[in-house]
């Protein structure tokens, strides 16, 4: 089981951050050298990203991050980076199942009240996020229990390892 | 209470009783991956623990994303995905079949079938009413493994199609239409179902250029009833067998239902650098373009090819504009030679590339320059997307396309052809 508390930063991003945003697609070459990939995270939206990212800090995103590609290299290399939880408005449907495939857990909340650079604190049994910073609480929507197992064992091949099926609750 | 055709099809291969909201684990009746989302399906697999993949025979890979290979790098997953479908004895299309989307549909795509592809267009088959749907590495590796996924079955939006298109009008600006109204996030998790008059009318062709961008609103699939059209296009490809008719159930229940009356559209073009910026060409007066790329998964099949064929045939393309086309597949190819297409199209100065994915995702063949705009018959024009984060992506029909070819800036092809 993984641990289920997390204090971090925010790294605030805007609306329709696509998958090549996050992981351009001209370096697919590099897609079997995770390491290399890595480097160029978020490349032409945020410089410096790898330097600015710190372990266990969050992305803060609006509305429908992660959309287009299916490639699981995108929330691969967030995961890479540190980043601990991804928080947004909504997020796209592949992304989504991609990051908890990847044991990244994605919150869906009101992300409009949280500023960059803010603490916060996530209880993601509970799916709690304190503000510390504003002092605010924000409760996440509750994800299906299927993917809430699989997050829970930290992702997909975990999962199945464990149960050589999908369990339906 | 009756059933949407995403609600009968799922049921179909899960519980019968699978109405929107619920989490079924259902089988599937393919499962592929592209080059370059292939190789971490394998490690994953590899990491699953799990030896055997279900269904050999139903399971694909096709190398067309950076085909032929542009480095080492991709040239190493090349031999990757070969050694896999040695070992596994699955299917391989290598360099030159054409791209995956196509190729499901020719030769895999059946009424009433769940597909699952690591790549986001999957959802194209949903024109053959397929329950066609893209996800990650990881969630294919399982299906390659177990036979079968999860799925959280979705709510349907109708769109309700009446009239018939007006000249110079084609499928590509229906949905172009359609994404502008919805949103690029209009219809996440969400299923479109296709419905009305219209529907009679409208090509295989033009069915799967529409499904084909049901994700571009953030859909989980875009669904088209298996009709005569489905028929006709199944028995071309000589699987007839394959047909059966499927239609949602006349009081099936829908989130939402919206009609589009098809003879008040206009030729449509998305501006950089999102799919749902849509604006109509006529108000594009004056935007130059320094490449022009028809093909994709989207539009480069055969009809597509005849229309630019036809605008631009004994014409020359502008001396500053370079025009790229790539067949969608080797039989796109093959009867587009056929019929004189490509000797159009060659003549007026087009390049041809091989069939796959070609410039579309900047990885090889046609990466724009700093400051170089594009109009493409793709079907995303994100920043970035063709290779460069400083060159700007327009997307319209082959009819734009080719009539843009031919001026040098984007143009209504009702300008163009008389
Ligand atoms: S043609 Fe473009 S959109 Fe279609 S599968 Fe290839 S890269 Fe993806």
């Amino acid at each position: 089981m993984r641990e289920t508390l997390f204090k971090g930063k925010a790294i605030k991003l805007g609306d329709n951050i696509s998958t090549d945003d996050i992981i351009p697609g001209r370096f697919a070459y590099l897609r079997s050298d995770l390491a290399e990939l890595s480097k160029h995270t978020f490349e032409d939206l945020i410089p410096n990203f790898a330097s600015r990212a710190n372990r266990g800090d969050f992305l803060v995103a609006g509305g429908n991050f992660g959309l287009g590609s299916s490639r699981e290299h995108a929330p691969l290399v967030i995961k890479m980076s540190g980043i601990a939880a991804i928080l947004a408005k909504s997020a796209a449907r592949i992304f989504f199942r991609n990051a908890i495939n990847q044991g990244l857990p994605v919150l869906l909340c009101d992300t409009g009240q949280i500023n960059d650079g803010d603490e916060l604190e996530i209880n993601l049994t509970e799916g709690v996020i304190i503000n510390l910073t504003s002092n605010a609480k924000l409760t996440s929507n509750k994800m299906p229990p299927l993917m809430s197992a699989i997050l829970k064992e930290g992702g997909l091949i975990p999962y199945i390892k464990k149960r050589n099926d999908f369990e339906l609750q | 209470m009756g059933k949407t055709l995403a609600e009968k099809i799922l049921g179909g291969k899960s519980q019968p009783d699978a109405t929107a909201g619920d989490i079924v684990v259902a089988t599937v009746d393919l499962v592929f991956v592209q080059d370059t989302t292939g190789p971490l399906t394998i490690r994953q697999f590899e990491q699953s623990g799990l030896k055997t993949i279900a269904m050999p025979g139903k399971t694909a890979i096709f190398l067309d994303h950076a085909a032929p290979s542009p480095t080492q790098q991709t040239s190493n997953d090349h031999i990757l995905l070969r050694r896999f479908a040695r070992e596994t004895n699955c299917h391989i299309y290598d360099v030159g079949n054409g791209i995956c989307h196509q190729l499901v549909a020719e030769l895999f795509a059946n009424p009433g079938d769940i597909i699952v592809g690591a790549d986001s267009h999957t959802v194209t088959a949903g024109a053959l009413c397929a329950f066609a749907t893209g996800m990650g590495s990881t969630d294919i590796a399982i299906a390659m493994a177990l036979g079968k996924t999860w799925f959280r079955v979705p709510e349907t939006f109708l769109i309700n199609l009446v009239g018939s298109f007006p000249q110079g009008v084609y499928a590509k600006d229906l949905i172009l239409y359609l994404i502008g109204q919805l949103g690029a996030d209009g219809a996440t998790y969400k299923a479109l179902e296709f419905g009305g008059e219209s529907l009679a009318r409208l090509t295989m062709s033009e069915r799967l250029s529409i499904a084909n961008m049901a994700v571009e609103a953030g859909a989980k699939v875009g669904l088209f009833p298996s009709d005569e059209i489905t028929q006709g296009f199944l028995s071309s490809q000589g699987r007839s067998d394959s047909y059966k008719p499927l239609y949602p159930d006349a009081d099936a229940n829908y989130e939402r239902i919206i009609s589009i009356n098809l003879s008040q559209l206009e030729p449509m073009v998305s501006f950089p650098h999102s799919v749902d910026n849509v604006r109509s060409a006529r108000d594009t007066k004056g935007i130059k373009i320094h490449q022009v790329f028809i093909g994709t998964c989207t539009n480069g099949r055969l009809e597509d090819l005849a229309v630019a064929a036809s605008i631009l045939q004994g014409k020359k393309r502008h001396p500053d504009t370079r025009l790229l086309i790539a067949p969608a597949s080797r039989q796109v190819l093959l009867q587009a030679i056929e019929k004189g297409y490509i000797h159009s199209l060659v003549e007026a100065g087009a390049v041809i590339l091989p069939p796959g994915c070609a410039a579309c995702l900047g990885l090889h063949q046609g990466v724009l320059g700093d400051g170089e705009a594009c109009l493409s018959t793709a079907n995303r024009n994100f920043k970035g997307r063709m290779g460069n984060p400083e060159a700007m992506i327009y997307l319209a029909s082959p009819a734009t396309a080719a009539a843009s070819a031919i001026t040098g800036e984007i143009t209504d092809p009702r300008e163009v052809v008389t």
